[in-house]
């Protein structure tokens, strides 16, 4: 622990801390625009210069200088004044200062530092340097002449997203930031680039010239799109979410997010329900509430009912649909729509236990059914970092393309029954070692065998520090998953238990991957936001509030429980979902026992306590491996067909639409709107 | 006058074949075995007192910097010897004449230098443009392959040490040393950011010692004839023998070696036969290639050229390239041109550069023609100082330099010629 | 810096190249340049092998040579390294062609130095000669860069064409040269003022006489 002095203030610093981090801890701020907390160090804007003594007679770049015994640092001399004064000014002077044209404006680095930092006025008087725009896909509008040349989003590409297709072109003033021949970079991370851009060189596409940033209301919320429940601030006007941005949790997303997650919500202003709909004559017509309740209560359920859930959905709509559906004595609930039927009944069995943080130091992982990248983008980040550690990382399951360097062991799950010697022998001798399920595997029985692997492997184990490691994880693809488990939406036989029971009324809370035929004749209710597969299969469509148009509580496939608040209001004669289900029990003649939000919420934390506290649910311990679990062989299928298009709202976002033709189908639609 | 006998690069101007056995006969390759005999800590004593400070422009002591090198490897990695024959700073041709003429010397050397450091292998990394020079330099070192001294027990000393040559490809930033460390990794010549030194962490993270060609080079025969004798040629703090290369306006440009500290006028009037059109007739100066101040005649007619005496007239001895000119010269444009260069060599890395001499010479030209403002010399002036001291590497202070000696000493030319021109455009 | 864009992506640059693969000769050299970089470090061998394929390039085309994209990549392949990295690389460095030169890539050095000693008149010989920088002539056989300080100060002005330095030139000169070039000759390299070795001062040297002759041993009068 060294100790240095910062403007007299004298403070100890972590070791191997940085100057810039001492002068933080001491509370100054230093500018800066190359330097990122999760970036490799570049030194290359300049900005953070800071006078050191002892050291040479010229101010030294803070982000890189490492702290060290006795070190006195002045950020606020005339030295460093006039250093700040002329890189200010460097960085202006080919700059466009086209600010009132620029979507960066308002939270602009290089606005706000040149407001603290600059001297007012340039002297340059020569021309400014023009640079092309440069084509790095549907998410990524460039202005290039706007870059500083922090490369920020080289580092990104190459160290976080593990894509190499951005680079630095020529040299000296001539120096250019492109993707690789200006094509589309290719990746599910690659929207990060633009909250990375410090000035407005690479801004939002999808969101160009929608608002200022003083304009919007800021709600925290969380991402819906994968199970991995990233944190992040929605962005909205009136009654329009304009966009995503993550926010920073260093145990979920770190400060990164999705593609999906980030853009698709201009989906959710297309193809919504905002009306009942009722269905007359084998076609939907559009009915009133009451028209729509009718419909429901005169088919007289009973405790013929059933409740599915959907991807998306709160465990508050879940707690409600159950209470619903329980009112009326049943007990039919499921949220696996696809037909999984894995055991449920030992949560710790179906979580990712190392947690997000804790697979970035697995020093061995066998990954099982599961194309991480596309179902878990942030998750693989973490697999990247870990690879990048030493990890060994080995796959069951069809090739894809990896971002650190892995072996694959063949696409059929049998495989696990006859592991070669050599990933055996690593599983068994790591220090950390970890399992990773995906939904891939689930589906072909791979999870028994799997926790006896588990238990032959010692996953569960305490380090030599004595922190408590547990290397089993299931890694699931919707966000409402772990917690229509904990609220127990899992029957012994999967959604084939449902349809087994022919119920009069089945509720489908936006469930829009079921295979409807199996209810053919169940009175299929939608309570959901977007006219997509569920809506169509359905006799009465009961509006109901995205994710964004509520509040609500979502428990990550690491179990940990997140809330995320309400942002905007739903649209037309659409309602919470809580609502919906509230009138329902009117209508049908029971009592859910609850009349606010406040009395679902506290209904349902008395019934599962872990879903009051935000945080990791702790599931105690995994179940005794069963003897006989052997994998039977299998071939394994990714579940995930189209990275950008895996639920409604994305269906309905033309943004993820024109990801997903441009970048997995390779049509050409680049720049066609230009 | 250095006698001949105490000239290191004696076939200077390639009269004599480069190859193996004629660099024998003059006396390279003589015993080596014997040198390295001597031990690692030994040789870098004995360079440590014979005072050579590195020939490649900063003038670091060598033998220091050679002993800053691990003496027992760390987790397992190799030393390595990266010899810096990038040479393009304008007015530099000296390794040239080394690479092409005496090759031998400088493999000897390596193999010398990187025993006493305790490197496995040399890199020799030869500016791109130096074709014909890198063909003899390959050519060269395989002949030392084949006779034995490099490669597995080098000279019969049980010493294992490999030479490789690597051609960079145009770009003057590559003779900074991490960037030509980042070229022979393979990607951009841009400088890295120091600390890490490459003595911690330099080539393949391991630790490294870039050295130029003549540093290098004169090593094996400061060993032969003992410190003592390199100590005594020049001045004290400036030992030894050097090349200097005149370019410019004298009446024999030339590439010439000779004691360190001579003076100016008797390096121009013995080799270069004087000055073109007479003493009266030399303007300024640039002594140490393109990067140092220039200096007026007055100053360096009779100043010793070493680094404590160009230093004193606010300059710097650099690699000892000499660019004369004399009063036809336009000075505004020649250091214009000068401003060009760096320009065009930025690696555009960080901004005070990269953005800082587009500007500045931008200025230059206008201040060549007279387009501008007097109020434009400070600004200039300060602008040259916001990029010195302010970049990741020294092409920034390089690139300052040359801009303030010309304020510094010819302030009335260019204002003489603003005010011409504001003249002309009223006129 | 346009003039250094790399030549466009198109079908007929992919129809052209595409298919670009080592020479027997360039194919056997390879595995030997590679082998200079410790194991794993082959990366390092990114410069002289887009070296070695921008002459390849050059022999196929009679020209100095240039670098396509699909050649590019081809080395990107080689060395297992993602396109955009080699790429960088090849926009750094100014030896490498980006897009197509002519048969002679007249360099004409215009720092300094040389300009203290008559570049300009280098120049004004070329431009009357129909080259323009950044151009192949109209005949195909000459591409014209002004180059920065090539290293020949003290035999300034010079020109590198292809491989060979031209030194000590005057405009009168250096028009033979590439009236020689032109027609298929090689004019003799180095430098060109009469009755001069290399860089020793001109009219002999004034050092190291005995040198001249013989290839002298000093150490006897140590």
């Amino acid at each position: 622990m060294p100790k240095v002095t910062v403007d007299g203030i004298e403070i100890d610093v972590p070791t191997g801390a940085t100057v810039l981090q001492a002068c933080e801890l001491a509370g100054k701020e230093i500018p800066r625009f190359c330097y990122h907390e999760r970036l490799s160090i570049a030194g290359n804007c300049r900005m953070c210069l800071v006078e050191v003594k002892p050291g040479p007679p010229k101010p030294q770049a803070s982000c890189a200088l490492p702290a060290a015994e006795g070190q006195a640092i002045f950020t606020a001399t005339p030295m460093v004044q006039k250093a700040r004064e002329g890189v200010m000014e460097f960085l202006l002077i080919n700059h466009p200062l086209d600010c009132p044209i620029c979507d960066q404006g308002g939270e602009c680095d290089l606005q706000d530092q040149a407001m603290a930092y600059g001297r007012g006025a340039s002297r340059y008087d020569e021309n400014k340097r023009a640079v092309t725009e440069k084509y790095m896909g549907p998410l990524i509008k460039t202005a290039m002449t706007r870059c500083i040349h922090c490369t920020r989003c080289v580092r990104f590409s190459e160290e976080i997203a593990g894509v190499d297709e951005i680079g630095a072109l020529y040299r000296g003033e001539a120096m250019q930031i492109t993707s690789y021949l200006e094509k589309a970079v290719q990746h599910e991370l690659s929207a990060n680039v633009v909250d990375l851009c410090p000035v407005g060189a690479l801004t939002s596409k999808p969101y160009a010239f929608e608002a200022r940033p003083w304009e919007l209301k800021k709600t925290l919320s969380i991402d819906v799109s994968d199970a991995v429940g990233s944190n992040i601030r929605i962005d909205s006007r009136g009654r329009e979410v304009l966009r995503a941005l993550p926010r920073i949790n260093d145990d979920v997303n770190e400060e990164w997010l999705s593609d999906k997650g980030r853009h698709c919500v201009d989906g959710l202003t297309r193809r919504r329900l905002d009306r009942p709909w009722i269905r007359q004559k084998g076609k939907l017509v559009e009915a009133t509430w009451d028209e729509a309740f009718g419909v429901i209560a005169k088919a007289k359920p009973g405790a013929s009912i059933a409740a599915v859930a959907g991807d998306l959905v709160d465990c508050e709509t879940l707690f409600a649909a159950k209470k619903l559906v329980g009112a009326l004595g049943s007990t039919l609930l499921e949220g696996r729509q696809t037909g999984l039927d894995y055991d449920a009944t030992n949560l710790a069995a179906v979580n990712f236990n190392s947690t997000f943080a804790g697979i970035e130091t697995a020093d061995a992982i066998l990954i099982v059914g599961s194309m991480v990248r596309w179902e878990a983008p942030l998750i693989n980040v973490r697999l990247r970092k870990a690879a990048k550690r030493g990890a060994k990382v080995f796959v069951v399951g069809p090739h894809w393309e990896t971002t650190f360097a892995a072996e694959f062991l063949g696409d059929d799950v049998g495989v696990l029954g006859d592991l070669p010697e050599h990933v055996s022998e690593a599983m068994a001798s790591a220090r950390r070692p970890a399992v990773i399920l995906g939904g891939g595997g689930l589906a072909k029985g791979a999870l028994a065998p799997l926790l006896a692997l588990a238990s032959e492997w010692n996953l569960v184990r305490e380090l030599e520090d004595g922190a408590k490691w547990n290397g089993f994880n299931v890694l699931h693809m919707a966000a409402s998953r772990m917690g229509g488990l904990m609220l127990g939406y899992a029957k012994k036989g999967g959604i084939a238990d449902i349809a087994k029971a022919s119920p009069k009324v089945v509720l489908a809370l936006g469930a829009d991957e079921v295979d409807w035929s199996a209810f053919g004749s169940s009175l299929k209710v939608y309570i959901g936001h977007h006219g997509d597969k569920g809506a169509h299969a359905a006799d009465v469509i009961l509006p109901g509030a995205a994710w964004t148009e509520k509040a609500g509580t979502f428990v990550n496939t690491e179990g940990r429980v997140q809330f995320a608040e309400k942002a905007v209001f739903a649209p037309g004669d659409a309602r919470e979902d809580w609502t919906i289900l509230r009138a329902l029990a009117d209508a049908l003649g029971v009592s859910v026992g609850f009349d606010t939000f406040e009395a679902l919420r506290a209904a349902m934390v008395a019934e599962v306590p872990a879903l009051g506290r935000e945080g990791l649910a702790n599931y105690g311990a995994l179940p005794k491996p069963k003897k006989a679990a052997k994998a039977k062989a299998a071939q394994i299928g990714y579940p995930i067909k189209d990275f950008y298009l895996t639920n409604a709202i994305c269906r309905a976002s033309p943004t993820m639409q024109r990801c997903s033709a441009e970048l997995l189908h390779g049509e050409d639609l680049a720049e066609a709107a230009e | 006058m250095l006698a001949d006998k105490d000239r290191i690069f004696t076939n200077l101007y390639g009269y004599q074949p480069w190859g193996l056995k004629a660099a024998q006969a003059r006396g390279d390759w003589d015993d080596t075995k014997a040198l390295l005999a001597r031990g690692q800590d030994n040789i870098i004593q004995e360079i440590k007192d014979s005072g050579l400070r590195g020939r490649g422009g900063a003038g670091f002591p060598t033998g220091m910097k050679w002993s800053f090198m691990p003496k027992e490897p760390k987790d397992g990695r190799p030393s390595f010897l990266v010899i810096n024959a990038d040479e393009s700073e304008p007015g530099s041709c000296k390794d040239r004449e080394i690479l092409r003429h005496d090759p031998h010397k400088l493999i000897e050397g390596a193999l010398v230098a990187g025993f006493a450091m305790r490197a496995r292998a040399a890199y020799i990394y030869i500016r791109g443009e130096y074709i014909r020079e890198a063909e003899t330099m390959f050519a060269a070192v395989a002949e030392a392959y084949d006779a034995g001294l490099i490669g597995k027990n080098a000279c019969g000393s049980g010493y294992d040490f490999d030479v490789f040559v690597h051609r960079g490809a145009g770009a003057y930033i590559c003779g900074e040393e991490t960037a030509m460390i980042e070229s022979l990794e393979g990607k951009k010549g841009q400088p890295r950011l120091k600390p890490p030194f490459p003595a911690g962490a330099g080539l393949y993270g391991c630790p490294t010692t870039v050295n130029n060609v003549e540093s290098i080079a004169v090593a094996p025969t400061i060993l032969r004839r003992g410190a003592e004798w390199f100590a005594a040629i020049g001045r004290k703090g400036n030992e030894g023998t050097k090349l200097f290369q005149i370019s410019g306006h004298v009446e024999k440009p030339c590439v010439v070696e000779d004691a360190m500290s001579v003076t100016f006028r008797e390096l121009i009037e013995k080799h270069c036969g004087g000055i073109r059109g007479g003493w009266d007739n030399l303007l300024a100066v640039i002594p140490g290639g393109s990067s140092v101040p220039l200096v007026p005649a007055a100053e360096i007619i009779d100043c010793p050229m070493d680094f404590d005496g160009l230093k004193a007239v606010g300059s710097g001895l650099g690699t000892a390239a000499i660019i004369v000119m004399d009063k036809s010269t336009d000075i505004v444009r020649a250091i214009s041109r000068i401003s060009y260069f760096y320009k065009h060599e930025s690696c555009g890395q960080c901004t005070p550069c990269r953005e800082g001499t587009g500007w500045m010479w931008r200025v230059m030209e206008r201040l060549r023609t007279g387009d501008a403002d007097v109020s434009e010399i400070d600004m200039l002036y300060e602008v040259t100082k916001q990029v010195e001291g302010h970049t990741i590497c020294a092409l920034g202070d390089a690139a300052a330099w040359p801009i303030q000696g010309l304020i510094k000493h010819f302030r009335p030319e260019i204002e003489r010629r603003i005010a011409e021109n504001v003249r002309e455009a009223a006129e | 810096m346009a003039d250094r864009a790399p030549a466009p992506d198109t079908p007929e640059l992919r129809a052209r190249w595409g298919d670009f693969a080592w020479t027997e000769a360039n194919a056997a050299e390879v595995p030997k340049i590679v082998a200079r970089y410790p194991p794993g470090r082959q990366r390092s061998a990114v410069m002289p092998l887009l070296d070695l394929a921008q002459r390849q390039v050059g022999a196929e085309t009679n020209t100095q040579g240039w670098l396509p994209i699909p050649v590019i990549e081809f080395v990107a392949r080689e060395l297992g390294m993602p396109a955009i990295r080699v790429l960088e690389v090849a926009s750094f460095y100014t030896m490498y062609n980006l897009s197509p030169v002519g048969r002679f890539h007249v360099q004409v050095c215009g720092t300094t130095p040389c300009m203290l000693r008559g570049s300009d008149d280098i120049l004004a010989a070329c431009t009357k000669r129909g080259m323009s920088k950044g151009h192949i002539s109209d005949d195909g056989l000459w591409s014209l860069t002004e180059v920065e300080c090539m290293g020949n100060c003290a035999s300034a002005p010079m020109v590198q064409i292809n491989d060979d330095n031209y030194e000590d030139l005057t405009a009168e000169t250096f028009d033979k040269i590439l009236d020689g070039l032109a027609v298929g000759g090689r004019p003799k390299p180095g430098t060109q003022a009469p009755g001069r070795h290399t860089v020793e001062p001109l009219g002999g040297p004034t050092t190291l006489r005995e040198m001249v002759s013989a290839n002298h041993d000093y150490r006897g009068e140590w």
